[in-house]
């Protein structure tokens, strides 16, 4: 079709010698047939899923229908889960980037005279991807568990009252989606810090500048790009994360987000409207939130 | 963005095909959109057309796959499995045996699109819990099974041969069953009896359930005096689903978790718990001690089966019910039953058994006798409605809201 509407427009103008060879578009083909079948394809399909209504009488079987209220309903029902979705991805970028900074910081700057133990230092921030987060993750459980080493010992120094449990709460599912995002949030602030100039910092120092407001003006504007790239990766999947949250991982019935909600609709109630229309308002969510970031943070062309 | 145009006709000529370029861009995007809608619907045609079964190939094809939950069947140390070794020896058919059902809700949403079509879904006989059978069969999702080929299927034990979901069982067979009952660990809390123990204020906190909801509202039930197997109404499941949340809320249940609740008993999360009678017969040998106890609660315990059946879209039935009628021998039976430690549906498989192992063969969460069985029921199949209501509201409890 694309090709078509060249050759309208080469025989409608004057025949002026074609400069718009086809092989750009063959290029980008497999990239579009790409998008356009595992990305178009099922978005649209959500969509339609998300409107169709239940048969009246089999279970898990539903027909096309335009069904909008499935929107209303899913959030009416599910909105604290929405919320705390949000809150916890939130809380757990910040985390995230309250240890990836000064680890990234140290990888970075503080051991770029020693290229070997740099290298070393990286490999270790990204060793644990080397085993499935699934087994990371139960391994906190058992960390955690009643009477496990840590629950055990904040009880003895009476930190924790003695009928206290960590598994199963807030606290946990925090910290798990903190843990699992860390690696996501210090490489790519890795990446500009270790790119970032000395001498600027050394000029800073220079023109009698503290070493705090060198920091803030000069490291940390320079750091912002990977801050940007590091703190999305973080906070998008820690949103529709549904594993840390999980009854079978680190939480428990107080703690389902709203990937949990759309797992249970779409395996276990087989309600695939509703799982569709969660979905989709993650997604419509997601983008709305991070576009307000990039916005206000002014760092369009950074990314 | 109003500018001239430049006065060479050349590159007017050049921006006039660029801005017509760019519209048909635009038209190509709508384009694939519509394509990408029309293959979306495509997708979402839910084939609710009566699907035939597949026709059987199994005289010249001796291979047959069986999917089936995890430590379900007897296994040695090598990891063979060694009644379905002699099963191929015997028979000349070549089994698959795939470990791919680990949850009856989870197996079914990966299927059913397939069988929706008729497909072969990679499996010939696959074993499924009481009530998701049901939804198969109700579906239209299984093949009748020929029981010419099944001669022992005549071994059944009496009770489940009528079971609500498959009068005579034409589709199905039972494969396993087992109780869902109460545990506590016996070193460090006192003797747990009935359901109502559970919700001891010395046990906050540290109480597991099934979310498996038939079992563990099926056991809430009971002790309330409802009869799960009868015609109960949505009122008396509500009034469970009452006292389940509210020891929700209260913080009294610590987690409601599918296979992994084994795991925090073990590491002392939990110290009672609603839970499966073979499964503690498993961690009671892995700790060397009968550290916790299986009860069947007073109230009473569900009793549930998992079945064979043979999906649509087979292609080897008879190959599948060869196999069927192979675990349908007492021996066979005795031989899984003993190493699985769930109850075997074959009748004379205890008398099989007391030759090989005595003390084993009295175990009654193996092989129960009429006593028992009469204080365990098996949950009734649910309308397509209330499994959506009940479903609904269970799950909700387990979200949290």
């Amino acid at each position: 079709m694309a090709f078509g509407a060249f050759a309208t427009a080469t025989t409608a103008a004057e025949p002026v010698a074609r400069r718009k060879s086809p092989i750009a578009l063959l290029l980008l083909l497999p990239g579009l047939l790409y998008l356009g079948l595992f990305f178009l394809v099922p978005l649209f399909s959500l969509v339609i899923t998300s409107l169709q209504q239940p048969d009246p009488v089999l279970f898990g079987q539903f027909e096309n229908a335009f069904r909008w209220e499935n929107y209303v309903t899913v959030l009416e029902q599910y909105w604290p889960q929405t919320i705390r979705a949000f809150g916890f991805a939130a809380l757990a970028t910040l985390f995230a980037l309250l240890i990836g900074f000064p680890l990234a910081y140290f990888v970075g700057i503080t051991l770029r005279r020693w290229p070997l133990l740099q290298a070393l230092a990286l490999v270790l921030v990204i060793a644990p991807f080397f085993i499935s987060f699934l087994l990371r993750t139960i391994a906190w459980k058992q960390l955690f568990s009643d009477e496990g080493p840590i629950v055990g010992f904040l009880q003895a120094l009476a930190i924790l009252p003695g009928d206290a449990a960590i598994t199963g709460s807030a606290f946990a599912v925090v910290f798990g989606l903190t843990y699992n995002f860390i690696p996501f949030m210090t490489l790519p602030i890795y990446t500009s810090l270790e790119r970032l100039d000395l001498r600027y910092v050394e000029a800073g120092g220079d023109l009698y500048a503290s070493p705090r407001s060198t920091f803030f003006r000069v490291t940390l504007p320079l750091a912002a790009p990977g801050i940007m790239s590091g703190t999305l990766l973080t906070f998008i999947p820690a949103a529709g994360d549904y594993v840390n949250a999980s009854r079978e991982f680190l939480g428990s019935t107080d703690t389902a987000m709203i990937g949990n909600v759309i797992e249970a609709n779409f395996l276990v109630l087989q309600n695939f409207p509703a799982a569709a229309a969660l979905s989709l308002v993650l997604m419509a969510a997601i983008l709305i939130l991070v576009s307000a970031y990039v916005k206000r943070s002014g760092t369009e062309d950074l990314l | 963005m109003h500018r001239p145009l430049p006065e060479d006709p050349m590159i007017r000529s050049l921006i006039a095909q660029a801005k017509r370029a760019q519209i048909s861009r635009r038209a190509m995007l709508a384009g694939t959109g519509a394509g990408a809608t029309a293959l979306a619907l495509a997708a979402c045609s839910t084939g609710s057309e009566e699907v035939s079964p597949a026709e059987d190939q199994s005289e010249s094809d001796k291979t047959l796959n069986w999917a089936n939950w995890p430590l379900y069947i007897d296994e040695d140390d090598d990891g063979n499995y060694p009644t379905l070794q002699r099963f191929q020896e015997e028979s000349g058919i070549e089994v698959n045996y795939l470990i791919d059902v680990d949850d009856n809700n989870s197996y079914f949403a990966k299927v059913r699109d397939q069988l929706a079509l008729g497909q072969d879904i990679g499996a010939d006989t696959v074993c499924l819990t009481d009530w998701m059978v049901n939804r198969w069969i109700q579906l239209g999702y299984t093949q009748e099974l020929n029981k010419d080929n099944i001669p022992n299927a005549a071994n059944l034990v009496a009770s489940l041969q009528d079971p609500q979901f498959d009068p005579g069982r034409v589709h199905s067979l039972p494969w396993q069953g087992g109780f869902a009952g109460i545990c506590y660990n016996t070193d460090e809390t006192d003797e747990v009896r009935a359901v109502s123990d559970l919700w001891r204020p010395d046990l906050k906190g540290r109480v597991g359930v099934l979310s498996e909801m038939r079992d563990t509202i099926g056991v809430i039930m009971l002790e309330q005096g409802v009869d799960i197997s009868g015609d109960f109404s949505a009122d008396e499941f509500n009034a469970a689903l009452d006292v389940f949340r509210e020891q929700v809320e209260s913080g009294q249940i610590r987690n409601v978790r599918g296979n992994a609740y084994s795991e925090d008993l073990v590491n002392g999360d939990t110290l009672a718990a609603i839970c499966w009678s073979g499964d503690i017969t498993l961690l009671n040998y892995e700790a060397g001690y009968e550290k916790w106890k299986f009860v069947l609660p007073e109230g009473g315990a569900t009793l549930w089966n998992d079945n064979f059946l043979i999906p649509i879209g087979s292609p080897r039935k008879t190959n599948a019910e060869k196999l069927i009628n192979y675990y349908y021998e007492p021996e066979v039976a005795a031989e899984v039953a003993l190493w699985v430690n769930y109850i075997t549906p074959v009748e004379g498989a205890k008398e099989a058994a007391l030759a090989i192992d005595p003390e084993v063969a009295e175990n009654q969460l193996i092989f129960p006798n009429a006593e028992t069985l009469a204080n365990a029921k098996i949950f009734r199949g649910l309308t397509a409605q209330e499994e959506n209501e009940f479903q609904s509201s269970f799950q909700s409890i387990l979200l949290g809201s």
